[in-house]
């Protein structure tokens, strides 16, 4: 016992190698779990991305697209028309397949991120314990540079999609956690007494009243959470996950401007497709 | 019984609770028990009861508790020490779901801030206590609706909280409130938010609300005219104690302590105090029995102008003056009723004492105070002014 700790002192605290021998037995013992994720996760988003989303032509998918944003940003024609031409871009430069690839990982990655996130951020504004044990990790996971989780992503899950929608995750999860504990905290105290006081559950008083009243805040932080993940796609692809991403690395890998330029013309255009929507899905419920 | 009684009902906020109740057992003050503990006395051992059917109101200034005894009788707060009983059942004792039934049940609350569900509209806002306990949807509409009407709101069933004014809003609260059909409502502050004259409005309906309904009701109030305008009992608290439980007319006239008289300094006395309050015995002749000599004796020994006249049931003829009776005695007239003067000026026991004012001001003999045309009373200039004075000389033995 002694003898270690001298050894901490003089020659450092084994922490790298600590951590590399967690992770090899968190690989080992809990493959099991990893291995048909891998799998079967993957062949599922293969099979959304190549035999859904590629299955349908082209145009028809914009015009789809098109009408969607119509609807859902409450008829207005700018972002329509943003849609129309911006998708149609990123055809007419031949990225179609990639584009198809990015959006089966970012959406993938944000439902899950929500699926996670809400439950943890509810959890968090029920208990302050778990709020203090689940702030710190949050602060962790979005601090710690997202290059690091593809070490341990690559580990557990091979290469390829799957590890890029854990990155993902591990990045692009917090803010939603965040907001939907900052949400429910938000929800003003007469409010939940007055729920309390007609004599409500527990189950009624969340789901009449308290999430109800945070979801203006909790689509700001899926909102947050769907840019992250898109942010997650150039980095993802060095781990192997196909789309835009892999485009702009190799052509940063042969320095080629041109084709680096058009790639990540066509994240951004997602990005501002999906942004402008899931915002204009926030302003029309405060209306 | 009483439908709600609280027993020593106490609260502590902070750690030290348990120490902080002993403190204040010992007799130190809420700052020194701060001080000494950390821990805030919300509410010290607050004990009254409240009947079936009666408005009660609990009043005193910010901080002196009054929100916080009224949610501890809902145990939105849970109280540190002490009982509610609600029918007799002791709700500080209650698992949750026996709580959660009592809540939807008897008791039903209103808000100062309204606190309604901005996502609901007006109809569903006022369906919530029905929808929460699972009520078909047909039923609950229908009970909302009549609440809705009930508070004048029948025609904006589909609007959102945030497009109606203050007071309808407020209405809504209430219509919220009894859509339950609760036993009890408990109104915290529940008009404070309103403007002064629709406040005013609403008070009123809730004293018609009250009459037709019968429900309990505990208002809480940090406006003394409020309290005392709709309240049948009234419970003062200051720093967490009640300091003084009466009706309007007791805390007026009998302030309990220091703390009250100077509440009740505040009030304007002239909407409390009555007729009743403010009227001397009066000293009368018997128009059967007597004439002028009598009378005129009779004004003598009290150092009188002029003597109410009044039938062997004490009901009111009029007055004489010394003068004319003194005439009537030189004439060897025997019959007050050639003198009578009918001229005079009356009052019932119960009108209030403002409008006394202005009645006295115009009139050149006392006032004479009526019950059924039977004269209890009269009032003279002075007694107003000295009433109005705040002089606790007011003879309360005539209420």
């Amino acid at each position: 016992m002694f003898n270690t700790l001298k050894e901490w002192f003089t020659e450092g605290i084994p922490l790298a190698e600590g951590t590399e021998a967690f992770v090899d037995w968190v690989k080992e013992t809990f493959s099991f779990i990893f291995n048909p994720i891998k799998e079967h996760f993957g062949t599922f988003m293969e099979w959304v991305s190549e035999d859904i989303l590629m299955v349908i032509p082209p145009f028809i998918l914009i015009l789809v697209l098109a009408i969607i944003a119509f609807f859902v940003s409450g008829k207005r024609w700018g972002i329509t028309a943003f849609t129309l031409i911006g998708l149609w871009l990123i055809h007419n430069q031949g990225y179609w397949e990639q584009l198809m690839s990015t959006i089966t990982l970012v959406l993938l990655a944000s439902i899950l991120s929500v699926i996670i996130g809400v439950p943890i951020g509810i959890l968090m504004s029920k208990s302050k314990t778990a709020e203090a044990i689940i702030k710190p990790i949050l602060d962790f996971m979005q601090t710690m540079p997202a290059f690091v989780y593809l070490i341990p992503a690559v580990a557990f899950f091979g290469i390829g999609m799957v590890p890029g929608v854990f990155a993902s995750l591990i990045f692009a999860t917090p803010p939603t956690v965040r907001f939907t504990n900052l949400g429910i905290r938000q929800v003003s105290k007469e409010l939940v007494e007055a729920s309390e006081a007609f004599g409500s559950t527990g189950a009624q008083k969340l789901f009449k009243v308290e999430l109800p009243m945070a979801k203006a805040t909790i689509m700001a932080g899926i909102n947050q959470t769907i840019m992250l993940s898109l942010s997650m796609v150039v980095i993802a692809s060095m781990i192997g996950a196909p789309g835009l991403g892999r485009e702009v690395l190799s052509s940063l890998q042969r320095s080629n401007v041109g084709t680096g330029f058009v790639a990540g013309i066509g994240i951004v255009i997602l990005a501002i497709i999906m942004d402008r929507i899931t915002q204009s899905m926030n302003s029309k419920q405060n209306n | 019984m009483p439908i709600i009684e609280a027993k020593d009902l106490s609260k502590v906020f902070g750690k030290n609770s348990k120490q902080a109740l002993k403190l204040l057992d010992e007799g130190l003050t809420k700052e020194d028990i701060l001080k000494e503990t950390g821990s805030t006395v919300g509410v010290n051992r607050a004990s009254f009861a409240v009947e079936p059917g009666e408005i009660f109101v609990i009043m005193g200034l910010s901080g002196s508790g009054k929100s916080t005894l009224v949610r501890l009788i809902n145990r939105l707060i849970e109280p540190t020490e002490g009982s509610i009983l609600v029918d007799g059942q002791d709700l500080a004792r209650m698992d949750k779901k026996q709580l959660r039934q009592i809540r939807r049940e008897k008791l039903s609350m209103v808000f100062q801030r309204f606190a309604l569900f901005p996502n609901r509209t007006v109809l569903q806002n006022a369906e919530y206590g029905l929808e929460i306990q699972d009520v078909p949807k047909e039923e609950r509409s229908k009970k909302a609706k009549e609440a809705l009407e009930m508070v004048g709101l029948g025609g904006y069933l589909d609007q959102k909280p945030d497009q109606l004014s203050g007071g309808m809003q407020q209405r809504v609260g209430l219509a919220r409130a009894l859509a339950n059909d609760p036993e009890v409502l408990l109104m915290d502050e529940a008009f404070s938010a309103l403007d002064p004259l629709i406040r005013k409005d609403m008070q009123d309906e809730l004293i018609d609300l009250q009459s037709t309904m019968k429900k309990t009701i505990i208002f809480i109030t940090h406006d003394l005219d409020e309290a005392l305008r709709i309240g049948d009992r009234i419970a003062l608290m200051k720093d967490g104690s009640v300091v003084q439980i009466g009706t309007p007319e007791e805390i007026l006239v009998n302030p309990a302590n220091d703390y009250v008289e100077k509440f009740v300094e505040d009030v304007d006395r002239s909407k409390i105090l009555t007729a009743g309050h403010i009227m001397k015995r009066p000293e009368t002749v018997n128009i059967e029995k007597h004439g002028p000599r009598v009378a005129l004796e009779r004004m003598r020994e009290e150092g009188l102008s002029s003597i109410l006249v009044v039938d062997a049931k004490r009901n009111l003829k009029g007055y004489v003056t010394a003068d004319d009776a003194s005439e009537a005695k030189k004439k060897d007239v025997r019959d007050l009723h050639e003198i009578l003067r009918t001229d005079i000026t009356k009052v019932e026991k119960d009108t209030a004492m403002h409008d006394i004012f202005t009645i006295i001001n115009g009139s050149p003999i006392p006032v004479a105070v009526v019950e059924n045309e039977r004269l209890v009373g009269i009032i003279v200039r002075g007694a107003v002014i000295a009433a109005l004075a705040g002089d606790s000389e007011v003879n309360i033995e005539n209420v």
